[in-house]
């Protein structure tokens, strides 16, 4: 046996050797002198005094010190009584099939009473990057049965695709109502849902469990819940440890996914905390400077690969600080994601719902997964001529406000109109409508008849000949 | 080299490691991290110990795992091959990796650059025995796709007498192919050859740029040109197009060669260039776009040193193709998250921050890059051209953030995205107002040579009617379009019509995704016609409605999607038609 193999046999053999006492706590983070070589991210059991076990993860290792993160939070520790073992191997999660249905805590473990499943296998939870070309470009249109989704921000299956919130908009309901209506045109499928919970309300909690029960879904369903009143550190592990639980579904058990992750923006400040604590120094608003890195794990964790008929579409949740589109949370997400479904309170205080804001929103996948054979072959002109004329409208609104409505052209004012029936007739609908995409797009042309041909300039005249004046 | 240990893990921080026990190791050496041997350089030498950066995920490392030394820097290998493959930011080909380790990217895997099996053609230059040859020779050449011959140089560095060379046949990149006589003894040349890619590839001299790269897109080509060794920054927020109007240009410019480095982007939208290129047709070869590209791929979500490099692997590449002589196009997609990679790097050594966290030798590392750029003549006395295009990713928009800023101080070519462009579906979103070209006059003659002796003088009156439309605009959101006179409504009139003929461009068109130099200098000529002509009737005391009533004022909203490049004759008739419908309208108003 030659000495390196001998070392790695030696590593084996410390794994799972267990210390007494510790020798820092501040505040979810643990410090440990003179251990045997402990690897980086290398799972760790923490047993306090009354001989609860908590999981860690080693965040910072060298030859004089470890440094752990304690996922279940620090408060009870003690640093004489408390055990720590390393456990010689990341942290994995044990996922099955079986566990649709159930509810589980952030870290996995069932909280509804019932047994753990059986694990059909055992995954690392931070995953593994796909390889680009392995991957197979999303394309397949999903219905959600939303017009302002289907005709101009269209989902497509594999698609991560974030609603940008604020705190009182109606996300909770458009994601629930998505989960519901969502469906593949013509087609009878394997469908699932992963819904991560991260610091949220129990009440939201509650909804979601709700709707999903009326529905009758709650089979397809696996709920990880990290509660607003879980240890803020649980929330960094929830969202990787559905993913992992996602995956599987996808790849290993041929299943579409959707997962349902609420609210990211919670999930970011407990990496802030975790940041701050360890003294690193900090880019923008005191986020740490990997935190694109970190949100694109979690977002990249999507899509669909060749040889594998399931997917995994993301439909990320998360409430933008004080409705700024241009804090650092929806920011770095807005470059990760394929496009992002943007809320307006101003739509939604005129009673608007969903209250899609139409220009910022956007679906990036949405150009290969519409048109002929997939949706209609006018909507892709009919998406873009509709944006034209309401990006017009905004500029007319505005001038409206200054000079006065009365002073608009008469060409402007069929515009104002035209605003008005796209947001009251388009874009508002009913929380148990469910439209088809026809239904959507037909409604799109009736609030172009409000507009002149002449300034339907993105559409062609076949297609004008066709379902304008109808 | 062979591989030896040269000291042990003494902490690991993330990508960051810190080793101790060093002994023999040299700055910026190519390193393996424990028995897995992840891949690494050392960035710091300090005593007996090193920080070294691990370009691969550095899970289950532990203190004193051994770290092997390889002797050489980090380097790319260059030879026949490169083309069509899609690499990672360290040059491993991800279609071998698919091969060995399924879907997901394992750790550790070894896999060589270039295809160590396949045959290529070499075809020997016509070199007398005996004559003395330098680095950067071409000894042979290599037909490695339709579109390229790749020249096989001899590598930089060595000098000396040429002693044989191999006959025309079919040889592996790794057989010798000549063998050159120097004062240490006989080397044996191959196809093969490796550059440390944070080095520079020499040249004989840097030339002046005064030829244009044109992209196709009307907006850049007309208004914002670049030259083709230049450097040029597109700055946008997220959704502003910044990744399709780099796709655009990697489709349709005339560069001989593209290298599209994806840096911390989607992962779909690589998948979408290798899904999209092979099917497209390059005007000017007739043949696939693939076959003159070379792609690398350092998704947001693999590691992030890995990020760091796979711009520099890049533009080494890109010199290389330029030492044969052609003209590189390198697209960085974006530079941002390079920037981003050298904080999370910088954090990690525990280095003072300077602005918003970032080191402070950002401008340093963002120069040398830049400084990469230029057209040159090469050591094989050919000219040659690497072009720098580079995304920049502002957080939040906005334009006064340390990358853009920096970055500003270093291109000579800004092309802005604008967010209200974007938002209307107004493509490419590149702003008229803020982006800015200091190429211009460099390449004014160029143009005027092969488009028309008027395009400086054309351009320039777009470009200050379009500053008029600005005053304009302001006015009208004051008091209102009525308040304004005619022959300033039509200027606004014009403009609307130029931003949406002209300026716009449907890069899923079949005929608009590109435009030839000519049609955009004939299209230009048409809309000023429409305002130089419209004008003056206007002043006669034409309406402006009779004007826009023109059925001739849809022809030439429409003529970017009806009027393919072959076929330019139909604007020759829609300029006719035009006069035809001006003299008209002019006709009736002089008889009253």
């Amino acid at each position: 046996m030659s000495k390196i193999d001998m070392d790695e046999k030696h590593k084996k053999l410390k794994a799972g050797l267990e210390y007494i006492g510790i020798d820092k706590i501040d505040g979810p983070l643990i410090f440990i002198r003179k251990t045997h070589p402990v690897g980086y991210r290398e799972l760790v059991q923490c047993i306090d005094a009354q001989g609860n076990t908590r999981l860690g993860l080693v965040l910072d290792t060298s030859a004089d010190i470890v440094c752990v993160q304690v996922f279940e939070g620090t408060s009870g520790l003690t640093m004489p009584d408390t055990h720590v073992r390393f456990m010689g191997e990341p942290l994995k999660f044990g996922v099955s099939g079986k566990m649709l249905g159930r509810v589980f805590n952030g870290l996995g473990q069932p909280i509804d009473n019932g047994p753990l499943p059986v694990a059909e296998a055992e995954l690392d939870v931070n995953g593994m990057p796909v390889n680009p070309t392995a991957r197979e470009y999303p394309r397949d249109f999903i219905q959600t049965g939303i017009s302002a989704i289907d005709g101009m921000n269209t989902l497509i299956r594999g698609q991560k695709l974030p609603i940008f919130s604020g705190n009182g908009l109606p996300h909770n309901e458009l994601a629930a109502q998505i989960a519901r209506q969502a469906k593949i045109k013509g087609g009878k499928t394997n469908f699932a849902v992963v819904f991560a919970a991260m610091g949220v309300k129990n009440d939201v909690a509650r909804f979601f469990v709700k709707s999903f029960e009326e529905t009758g879904v709650l089979d397809n369903v696996a709920l990880f819940l990290s509660l607003a009143d879980d240890p803020s550190i649980e929330r960094i592990i929830t969202p990787r440890t559905a993913l992992t639980l996602a995956e599987h579904l996808a790849f290993n058990k041929d299943m579409h996914v959707l997962v349902i992750m609420t609210d990211v923006s919670n999930y970011c400040e407990s990496l802030r905390e975790i940041s701050t604590i360890r003294g690193e120094i900090p880019s923008r608003k005191g986020y740490p400077g990997y935190l694109y890195s970190d949100l694109a794990e979690l977002y990249e964790r999507s899509g669909m690969i060749k040889g594998f008929s399931g997917s995994i579409t993301q439909l990320p949740i998360l409430t933008m600080p004080n409705d700024d589109i241009s804090h650092p949370i929806p920011d770095l997400t807005g470059y990760i994601t394929e496009g992002q479904i943007v809320f307006d309170r101003e739509m939604y205080s005129r009673n608007i719902y969903p209250p899609v804001a139409g220009l910022p929103s956007l679906s990036r996948l949405m150009k290969d997964g519409i048109g002929e054979g997939m949706t209609r072959e006018d909507h892709p002109h009919l998406a873009s001529q509709l944006f034209a004329a309401y990006s017009y409208v905004k500029d007319v609104r505005n001038l409206a406000s200054v000079i006065g409505e009365e002073e608009l052209t008469p060409l402007d004012h069929q515009y104002m109109e035209f605003g008005e029936a796209l947001e009251r007739t388009f874009v508002s609908q009913k929380m148990n409508e469910d439209r088809t995409i026809e239904e959507t797009l037909d409604k799109g042309w009736q609030c172009l008849n409000i507009l002149p041909r002449e300034e339907l300039h993105r559409v062609t005249d076949e297609e004008i000949e066709k379902y304008y004046g109808r | 080299m062979k591989e030896r240990i040269i000291g042990q893990v003494k902490r690991v921080n993330g990508p960051v490691i810190e080793a101790m026990g060093i002994t023999d190791a040299m700055m910026l050496e190519l390193v393996k991290v424990a028995e897995s041997r992840l891949i690494g350089e050392i960035i710091k030498l300090e005593g007996q110990n090193a920080v070294i950066q691990v370009y691969e995920d550095t899970t289950g490392v532990c203190p004193g795992d051994n770290i092997y030394g390889s002797g050489m820097p980090l380097s790319v290998e260059l030879g026949p091959g490169l083309i069509g493959t899609i690499y990672d930011g360290i040059q491993r080909p991800l279609e071998d990796i698919y091969k060995i380790s399924g879907h997901f990217i394992e750790k550790g895997i070894q896999v060589s650059s270039l295809n160590r099996e396949k045959k290529w053609n070499f075809v020997p230059e016509d070199i007398k025995l005996g004559s003395p040859i330098n680095g950067g020779a071409i000894i042979g050449s290599v037909q490695e796709t339709d579109s390229i011959n790749h020249k096989i140089l001899v590598p930089l560095g060595l000098s000396g007498v040429i002693k044989s060379i191999s006959p025309k046949g079919e040889y592996l990149v790794t057989d010798t192919v000549a063998v050159i006589e120097t004062r240490d003894g006989d080397k044996n040349i191959t196809m093969l050859q490796n550059w440390h890619i944070r080095k520079p590839r020499p040249i004989k001299e840097r030339l002046p740029l005064n030829i244009p790269l044109i992209t196709g897109q009307r907006v850049i080509d007309t208004l914002f040109p670049i030259a083709k060794g230049g450097t040029v920054a597109i700055p946008g927020g997220f959704g502003t197009g910044k990744t399709m109007t780099q796709h655009a240009i990697a489709k349709w410019c005339d560069a001989d060669l593209i290298v599209y480095i994806g840096c911390g982007e989607r992962g779909n939208e690589m998948t979408d260039v290798l899904n999209e290129f092979p099917n497209l047709i390059d005007p000017r070869t007739g043949k696939s776009i693939m076959e003159r590209t070379v792609l690398i791929a350092n998704t947001s979500n693999m590691p992030v040193s890995a990020r760091e490099a796979s711009i520099y692997t890049g533009v080494t590449i890109a010199e290389y193709f330029r030492d044969m002589g052609y003209h590189v196009a390198v697209m960085a997609d974006s530079t941002s998250r390079w920037a981003e990679a050298l904080r999370e790097l910088s954090g990690r050594m525990e280095e003072m921050p300077a602005e918003e966290g970032f080191p402070a030798y950002l401008p340093t590392k963002i120069a040398e890059f830049y400084e990469r750029a230029g057209y040159m003549k090469t050591l094989c006395d050919k000219d040659g051209s690497v072009t720098l295009i580079g995304a920049v990713s502002p957080p939040g928009g906005d334009f006064s953030e340390p990358v853009t800023q920096h970055t500003k101080r270093f291109v000579r070519c800004f092309w802005g995205l604008d967010r209200q462009l974007a938002n209307a579906r107004h493509y490419p979103a590149i702003s008229w107002h803020n982006s800015y070209t200091e190429y211009l006059y460099d390449v004014i003659p160029w143009w005027e040579q092969h488009a028309g002796p008027t395009w400086a003088d054309d351009r320039a009156f777009m470009m200050e009617l379009l500053q008029k439309e600005v005053r304009l605009q302001q006015v009208v959101k004051l008091v209102g379009p009525d308040a304004l006179p005619d022959s300033q409504k039509f200027i606004i009139e014009t403009c609307t019509m130029f931003k949406n003929a002209f300026l716009q461009q449907n890069a899923f068109d079949n005929i608009d995704r590109y435009s030839t130099v000519e049609k955009q200098m004939r299209m230009l000529e048409i809309i000023l016609t429409y305002y130089k002509r419209g004008a003056e009737t206007i002043k006669r005391g034409v309406t402006l409605v009779t004007l826009k009533q023109m059925s001739v004022y849809q022809d030439i909203i429409k003529m970017k999607f009806n009027v393919p490049n072959e076929d330019l004759n139909l604007l020759d008739k829609l300029m006719a038609k035009l006069e035809r419908a001006m003299d008209k309208v002019e006709s009736v108003y002089v008889k009253n």
